[in-house]
């Protein structure tokens, strides 16, 4: 028997092996040792994970326990539990605490409510041309400044301005600078962070659950509620993480369309800066932190973050 | 049969843009039929079924069911249902929620439903398995879930969208006796969609066979394969020697084009004596086993190949071999004309 596989090919010159080298030799290398490899692969981000950012947070907890020199200025290194306790019975911070959180739930139930219909159009009734335009149109925004985007509104939002005449036939007003032009104003800036993750979940859902469930009896409505919601919920409150957080943490906003509304970010800024205290100012920061603790405990509880 | 079909389509058009998917479909289909469409894909098969199901408007053409019209009405308005291709189970649902699902957007209550669901598992023999997402369930075992999500809701007519085509062979054949049986205890009309002709021909008590958005032939499954009214059916339900007109012509002094079965063509050695009313000598190129049977592909004399099917009962069977010489030999009674 002949070893040749087929003899009616003609002869050619054989595939010579792979040529040995210094690169060939170091895959071998850590293909042979998964340790190595995985150290290699975790080192930088477990560093700045580990050193930049948890270190970051941990700085920010001690600072919060010494004090400032009231006459001097400077920072006394002493450990006390003053600014916590004036930050947790102090009226104006507990005023400041929930209306920041109002505005943070306010931002989060606009940008859900307004995303939803959009990211559905997109997922499910848009062609695929279309799709991608709306997809453009969502994030172009993003490459925009934050700084230009809130003077933009205001503009918008001035006596005079755009919000303002277009109401007036209405016989309404533009809210001002305040706590509705800053909830107005957060919505707009961080809506493309709720469409995209709930468009994702929602492209996820196969059109053929959507027709099972109309081919079993169940109304548009039904089926939206029964199907369509409990499996974009992960998508939903990835999303609500986004604007939530970012609404606790926000102050520049609040400075450019807030008029004199106090957030949590404004009295950090104003502890920091004009007041040189920064012991209170972390003592503040830790507020929104709890808070993000808080809702992120109990979003684990609901199983939500296991699919997202 | 004077009484009303399940379901009639009159002229059913279907076109996305410039392509014309479903071009002037008329059908009827009788109730309690077992009835299948059989076709490659883009014949236009599954659109006809999802225009039943309400899922595509047709373009033009009408949809009746038992008498009424119901183009216009929306799926959740039909009383038909569908098994779909990907079975289409609500993955956060378990695997009784998902068959009860039909009757919760009903209004039944929770034990009502319940306990109708459970008698639906226990009828595709999975009634232990209520508790399970449908992730953990094998391909068969959501097929059956999925089969009794639809009939739980009695739908008077059960559609199925190429059904068992993600199983494997042997889970497919036993699925398919499932399906005859659960058709005939329940005894309402089932439209399978299906370009497997094997599985068409098993099952159906008719077939519709689709090519080009349109059916090119109707009939019972013996109707198809014995007697194909086109080179199309006659490749496609089962395989078929077609000759054209002028090989015909030239072979055995046929006056049209004509088809034969591999079954009916018979090889003998070189040389013995004619038993049938055409022999051709030829050499044999190719033999494949496929365990009952061999599959001889023979060259016949002047080009055109021939495949002959050998059962491989007999004992003295003689093993052709690649380059023998043989005469095929068959008679004109099983040569059927192509139109």
């Amino acid at each position: 028997m002949t070893t040749t596989i087929n003899p009616s090919l003609p002869d050619r010159a054989a595939v010579s092996p792979p040529r040995d080298s210094v690169a060939r030799r170091g895959s071998v290398f850590l293909y042979r040792h998964a340790k190595v490899r995985l150290g290699l692969l975790l080192s930088a981000p477990l560093f700045w994970l580990g050193l930049v950012y948890i270190a970051a947070l941990i700085a920010l907890l001690i600072t919060a326990l010494w004090t400032v020199d009231s006459f001097t200025g400077d920072i006394i290194i002493e450990w006390s539990f003053d600014n916590i306790m004036t930050v947790l019975t102090g009226a104006v911070y507990q005023a400041v605490t929930l209306r920041t959180l109002g505005a943070a739930l306010l931002v989060t139930v606009i940008d859900v409510v307004v995303a939803l219909p959009i990211a559905f159009f997109m997922a499910k009734v848009a062609s695929t041309r279309a799709q991608r335009w709306l997809l453009i149109a969502i994030l172009t925004p993003l490459w925009a400044s934050y700084l230009v985007k809130a003077y933009a509104w205001r503009s918008v939002l001035s006596e005079g301005g755009v919000l303002d005449s277009a109401l007036a036939p209405f016989g309404g007003s533009t809210p001002g600078y305040g706590f509705e032009g800053t909830v107005i104003t957060l919505a707009y800036l961080w809506l493309p962070f709720v469409i995209l993750p709930i468009y994702t979940a929602l492209d996820r859902v196969p059109n053929s659950l959507l027709e099972a469930s109309s081919d079993l009896g169940a109304t548009t409505g039904t089926t939206f509620r029964h199907i369509v919601f409990p499996m974009i919920t992960p998508g939903i409150i990835a999303g609500s993480i986004f604007s939530f957080s970012l609404t606790l943490g926000d102050y520049i906003s609040v400075k450019i369309v807030g008029g004199a509304t106090q957030m949590l970010g404004t009295l950090v800024y104003a502890n920091v800066g004009t007041a040189n205290n920064l012991p209170l100012a972390a003592a503040i920061a830790l507020i929104p932190i709890t808070i993000i603790f808080v809702y992120l405990a109990a979003v684990r509880r609901t199983g939500a973050l296991d699919n997202l | 049969m004077s009484s009303t079909p399940a379901i009639r389509l009159t002229g059913l058009t279907k076109s996305f843009g410039a392509v014309t998917a479903v071009d002037q479909v008329n059908l009827d289909v009788a109730e309690g039929e077992f009835f299948s469409m059989l076709g490659p894909s883009g014949s236009g098969k599954t659109t006809v079924l999802r225009m039943i199901a309400g899922f595509e408007q047709p373009t033009s053409g009408t949809v009746e069911l038992f008498g009424n019209d119901v183009t216009a009405a929306a799926p959740f308005d039909r009383d038909v249902n569908t098994v779909f291709q990907d079975y289409a189970l609500f993955p956060h649902m378990t695997v009784l929620e998902n068959v009860a699902y039909g009757l919760r957007v009903r209004g039944m209550n929770k034990a009502d439903r319940t306990a109708r669901a459970t008698e639906a598992l226990e009828m595709v023999r999975l009634a232990k398995y209520g508790d399970r997402k449908p992730t953990q369930l094998s391909g068969g075992q959501r097929q059956r879930v999925a089969l009794a999500r639809a009939i739980v809701v009695q739908p008077k007519v059960l559609l199925l969208d190429e059904p068992l085509g993600a199983l494997d062979l042997k889970l497919r054949e036993q699925m398919q006796v499932e399906l005859k049986e659960i058709q005939r205890k329940l005894g309402i009309t089932f439209i399978f969609v299906t370009h497997d002709q094997e599985e068409a021909l098993t099952l159906s008590d008719r077939i519709a066979v689709f090519n080009d958005g349109g059916i090119v032939q109707l009939g019972t499954a013996e109707e198809v394969y014995r007697a194909p009214n086109s080179e199309f059916v006659a490749n496609f339900v089962g395989t078929s020697n077609v000759f054209s007109a002028e090989q015909s012509a030239a072979l055995f002094a046929g006056t049209s084009a004509c088809s034969i079965r591999p079954e009916k063509i018979v090889l003998a050695p070189a040389g013995s004596t004619a038993a049938h009313d055409i022999s051709i000598p030829g050499v044999v190129a190719e033999t494949i086993f496929l365990g009952a049977s061999t599959r001889v592909v023979v060259d016949l004399e002047g080009g055109k190949r021939v495949s002959a099917l050998e059962p491989n009962d007999d004992e003295a069977g003689i093993a052709h071999t690649r380059g023998d010489s043989v005469v095929v030999g068959f008679n004109r009674s099983s040569l059927v004309t192509l139109h």
